[in-house]
């Protein structure tokens, strides 16, 4: 079987801190994978890990490989704005530019070069529909993006990242900035998404870790210490820290 | 037991003392110079001070168009020349810098701005003047173009470090967002950055124009004085500031006066360029 993203012995350090040790797993193609444990563990740094996101703080080092369709990323002559217009990225926070919602969602294909009017208009409502964005915001695509709700802004960053049109997409607690009906609305939009593309989330939430994914990794201490299938996680958990960490006696 | 409430009620009624005062000197050198100016208003007249070109002090003629000329345009040739380099070295400095270096840069560029003026006229006179002397090929170099690139320097820190500093609160998660949508980085800067902090680098723009206006010693040292229209930028010319600083101590009666609306027009100057500061600084707020 062969996985569409894949990590090798990674490890990562902020200076000489190690933030992960050795992770070793294999992404399915097609589905959700759920990363969570508590605070710190290194499950944020490990899914900024898939994209490269990590290059932009300085003083960092990795070791290990990072391969996606069996290729690394990290390999010298990798062009790390191809690795991320492959893997798109969903951040916390809603981060819409300070531009309009049109603006905002064709971003990603001007700066690949597309300036075709009609095509461009194409790849937003296209965006936005597949973001179930675009009945609400149809009729005012120059209003800022930052106006909308909290909610609408995180749909809008998916849109931004699906105009890119990635194959992988990973999304650094979504929802944790939103209230539970917009988080409804991610998780139903991410099951959609999963048909064409293959998700990543990092979430601090099991029960909606429980809810969207197929796999399920749990991070404690910069260590992967169990990753299965998400059922098995959660209901037959093979190591006694993951068992405490669902059922809740820490974290 | 009341001391505390003592304290706060004396405390507020002394910081409003030193508020009202600050503010009553302003008003204070207002009223000085608009007294000042009346004598000369009244006998030449608003018009031909504002607008005449003629300024022989001897022949009664005080027109300060030419002075006033020389202000903006030294001050706008220095701002074609020190906006680009002062916000390229911003962004330098913010985004491309490795942090060792702008450690060591920011700080220097910041002390750059504590250096009197005088020695910055000392430099443009005997490096820079001699230099564009020999480039012209007439007179000593004294001219708009030594002003200019003596006022670009100067301005130049003022102006890096606050867009500079416009830039690094630009949210991380801009730049990170541009990138994780496969831009580079400088299309990062370019599409996100530099517009997300255009307020902060117009701000720090009319800053830097409000530095250049005021200006005297080091515009005195190099721009000649010759109080008429420069033909070009290698002829000398004399700014507002100098004006009022190269004749004042030998003039009086209605020559005295002049000089005072000399003052006036600066003064009204500056206002304008930093209330425009002031609203685009509020604006930014919002």
């Amino acid at each position: 079987m062969e996985f569409k993203m894949q990590t090798r012995k990674l490890e990562f350090y902020y200076g000489k801190v190690r933030a992960l040790s050795k992770i070793t797993m294999g992404i399915e193609e097609h589905q959700i994978t759920a990363l969570i444990g508590p605070s710190g563990c290194g499950k944020t740094t490990f899914l900024r890990l898939l994209n490269r996101m990590n290059d932009v703080i300085s003083g960092t080092h990795l070791a290990g490989d990072v391969l996606l369709d069996g290729q690394n990323i990290y390999a010298p002559q990798v062009d790390v704005v191809e690795v991320r217009k492959r893997v798109g990225m969903v951040f916390q926070q809603p981060n819409p530019f300070p531009k309009s919602i049109y603006a905002n969602v064709a971003f990603g294909p001007r700066m690949l070069g597309l300036n075709n009017k009609a095509k461009l208009d194409e790849v937003v409502e296209r965006s936005l529909r597949a973001a179930a964005l675009w009945d609400e915001v149809k009729d005012n695509l120059g209003k800022s993006g930052m106006l909308l709700s909290g909610g609408q802004q995180q749909r809008l960053c998916i849109a931004r990242v699906l105009a890119v049109e990635p194959e992988v997409i990973l999304m650094d607690e979504p929802c944790s900035a939103l209230d539970p009906l917009s988080t409804l609305r991610i998780e139903e939009l991410m099951r959609d998404l999963k048909t064409n593309y293959t998700i990543i989330i990092v979430t601090h939430n099991m029960q909606q870790a429980a809810r969207v994914s197929e796999w399920t990794g749990f991070f404690l201490l910069g260590e992967l210490v169990e990753y299965n299938k998400t059922g098995e996680i959660f209901q037959r958990p093979k190591d006694k820290k993951t068992e405490d960490y669902i059922t809740g006696r820490f974290g | 037991m009341m001391s505390r409430y003592f304290v706060d009620r004396i405390s507020r009624r002394l910081v409003l003392c030193f508020g009202t005062v600050a503010f009553l000197i302003l008003i204070f050198i207002a009223v000085f110079i608009l007294k000042g100016s009346l004598p000369a208003l009244e006998e030449v007249g608003i018009v031909d001070i504002l607008f005449g070109t003629k300024w022989y002090p001897s022949h009664e003629a005080f027109g300060i168009l030419a002075m006033f000329a020389g202000s903006v345009i030294v001050t706008l040739l220095a701002l074609v020349m020190a906006v680009p380099l002062s916000v390229g070295c911003a962004i330098f400095l913010a985004e491309v810098a490795p942090r060792r270096i702008s450690n060591i840069a920011r700080p220097a560029i910041e002390l750059l701005v504590g250096i009197p003026s005088v020695v910055y006229g000392l430099v443009g006179m005997v490096v820079l003047c001699p230099f564009i002397a020999h480039l012209s090929g007439t007179g000593s170099g004294s001219s708009v173009m030594a002003a200019a690139i003596v006022l670009a320097i100067m301005i130049l820190p003022t102006i890096t470090s606050i867009s500079e500093d416009s830039l690094r609160a630009v949210p991380t998660l801009y730049k990170e967002g541009a990138l994780a949508l496969g831009a580079t980085h400088w299309q990062a800067i370019h599409h996100v950055l530099l517009p997300a902090s255009r307020q902060g680098i117009v701000t720090a723009v009319i800053l830097g124009t409000g530095r250049a206006i005021g200006e005297t010693m080091a515009m005195v040292m190099v721009i000649g004085n010759s109080p008429i229209l420069p033909a070009n930028i290698f002829a000398p010319a004399r700014t507002l500031t100098g004006n009022i600083a190269v004749e004042i101590a030998a003039a009086t009666g209605i020559h005295e006066s002049a000089l005072f609306v000399t003052g006036l027009v600066l003064f009204i100057l500056i206002m304008i360029i930093n209330s425009l500061g002031f609203i685009i600084c509020r604006r930014k707020n919002d």
